[in-house]
């Protein structure tokens, strides 16, 4: 697992990775009420805005963490956003991109690092 | 994940700024987790570990503690008659304050010259003297204004050394009564002394429940003994806002201001038959003019419930269209746990004020479609 600055994590699933928001974020965040979601086939770069969430104490934009496609995304979020904060590692991922170079990874945090980020 | 907008400061503690005031019960906020955020010059928690959520349904389902201590209470003394003082109370707004029973307790406004709302409150005809509770952010203001206008008929005595509490549910009634059995005969709106123990039947969540003025000396184990119960759970601001937001009552300085006048802000109820146009008492109240005006002519915008539709919420401020018209501005809005939706208020012009209207509201630029709904949104269970 990879993690950005901006408390999202990276998953490789075969060639594609899976992006969600980290334990400390959804925590930071409270109850999550909605979820706004790109769509699939959407062509990205680093930094964009590609998704909103809701929560009951703040609104805030997910970015995509590396320049490449967004190729599926977790719809279960649009009737559930809960899952966000019941599962933020699994159930609770946003959408997976094909990147165009998935070298970029190993620029990304490790979870120590991370941990040591949020400590 | 970049912060875009915050509705409830998030600092820890440690953040918190020097000036703030501290409530009595601080050390059992912290101690309870409690997630301190700076409202209203106080240090206050806005959730404590079950979160706004959970918080917010749990009061729904059984009983809410609150600590309310930051408003003001007030205490209003006759220096003569009790009549000649609630007259010149009734001077400052435009509600039937002489009418109200001994042991009875009701809703009343500032108001200002230009008919607006200068702060609301709630005050008692407690037989010999009137308790206030105001507005914590502006209880200064309003302690002035009383004063500078009530000094020749009434002592002015802001009341500094009671805890403020409320528990609010439908089974505060079975906790508190452990406490304080003399509450379960009580109606809503009724309120009683107890010993050195203030109780009203009232609230701000919609729902059955009272509050509580006590001395700061005996607070922290009051407190302890109703949290120590089943039933009752320590509630924060979020959802405090949330559970008020549901049962469509005005938060000041969101809602209603100095600018909305009581009509405008569908506060017509709290205006009694006696100071209106006709009444015994008619008119007599700071912007009189505008408001009974008003409630003969019509006001030109009113506040409104708002429904969006899908999931995202309409978070105040946002601007409100008929086609491409600009219809009003919401003033309160996020996501009612308990109707399981997002739900707003605001204020639209006169002639979109029908329920079932449908308008536009520019959500991050896109125009998402509101309906004007009825309020309250949960149905309240008062205990009438």
């Amino acid at each position: 697992m990879k993690y950005t600055k901006e408390h999202e994590w990276l998953r490789v699933e075969g060639d594609l990775v899976v992006v969600g928001i980290t334990e400390h974020a959804a925590t930071a965040l409270g109850d999550v009420v909605f979820v706004e979601l790109p769509e699939p086939e959407t062509v990205v770069a680093e930094g964009d805005e590609v998704s909103v969430i809701e929560s009951v104490k703040a609104a805030s934009d997910i970015a995509a963490p590396c320049d490449g496609e967004i190729v599926e995304v977790n719809s279960k979020l649009v009737d559930n956003p809960g899952l966000v904060n019941e599962d933020p590692l699994g159930a609770g991922w946003f959408f997976k991109m094909r990147l165009d170079d998935m070298g970029v990874l190993d620029g990304l945090m490790d979870e120590d690092e991370y941990n040591d980020l949020i400590a | 994940m970049r912060c875009r907008a915050v509705f409830y400061p998030a600092e820890s503690g440690a953040a918190l700024a020097d000036d703030l005031l501290y409530l009595g019960l601080n050390d059992l906020h912290v101690a309870m987790g409690g997630k301190m955020v700076p409202f209203a010059g106080y240090s206050m928690p806005v959730q404590y570990p079950a979160g706004v959520m959970k918080e917010h349904l749990h009061t729904r389902a059984a009983a809410g503690l609150f600590d309310v201590s930051h408003m003001g209470q007030v205490i209003l003394r006759p220096k003569g008659t009790y009549e000649a003082m609630a007259l010149a109370f009734e001077a400052l707004m435009p509600v039937d304050v002489l009418g109200v029973a001994e042991g009875r307790q009701r809703y009343g406004l500032f108001t200002n010259d230009a008919g607006g709302i200068s702060d609301d409150l709630m005050f008692a005809n407690r037989g010999d003297h009137i308790f206030v509770v105001v507005n914590a952010a502006c209880k200064a203001a309003d302690v002035a204004h009383m004063t500078a206008h009530l000094s020749g008929v009434c002592e002015v005595i802001p009341v500094t050394d009671r805890a403020l509490l409320a528990l609010q549910g439908p089974l505060a009634e079975v906790a508190l009564t452990r406490l304080v059995p003399e509450v379960a005969a009580m109606r809503f709106m009724d309120v009683g002394v107890f010993g050195d123990i203030w109780v009203s039947r009232s609230g701000y969540t919609g729902e059955d429940g009272f509050e509580i003025s006590l001395p700061e000396g005996q607070a922290h184990g009051f407190a302890t003994r109703l949290l120590d119960m089943p039933e009752v759970m320590p509630i924060g601001l979020g959802a405090r806002d949330s559970l008020r937001l549901e049962a469509g009552l005005c938060l000041y300085g969101h809602d209603i201001d100095t600018t909305t006048s009581p009509v405008e802000a569908g506060l017509t109820w709290a205006i009694q038959k006696a100071r209106r146009t006709g009444g015994a008492r008619a008119g007599g109240f700071p912007g009189a003019d505008r408001i009974l005006g008003e409630l003969t002519d019509g006001p030109a915008r009113v506040r409104v419930g708002l429904r969006p539709e899908g999931r995202a919420p309409m978070r105040d401020h946002t601007a409100l269209f008929a086609g491409d018209v600009p219809a009003g501005d919401v003033t309160s809005g996020g996501f009612g746990p308990s109707v399981e939706a997002p739900i707003a208020m605001g204020y639209v012009a006169a002639k979109y004020a029908e329920i079932g209207t449908k308008l536009d509201g520019e959500v991050r630029g896109k125009r998402m479609p509101v309906t004007v709904a009825a309020m309250p949104f949960q149905p309240t269970t008062y205990k009438r």
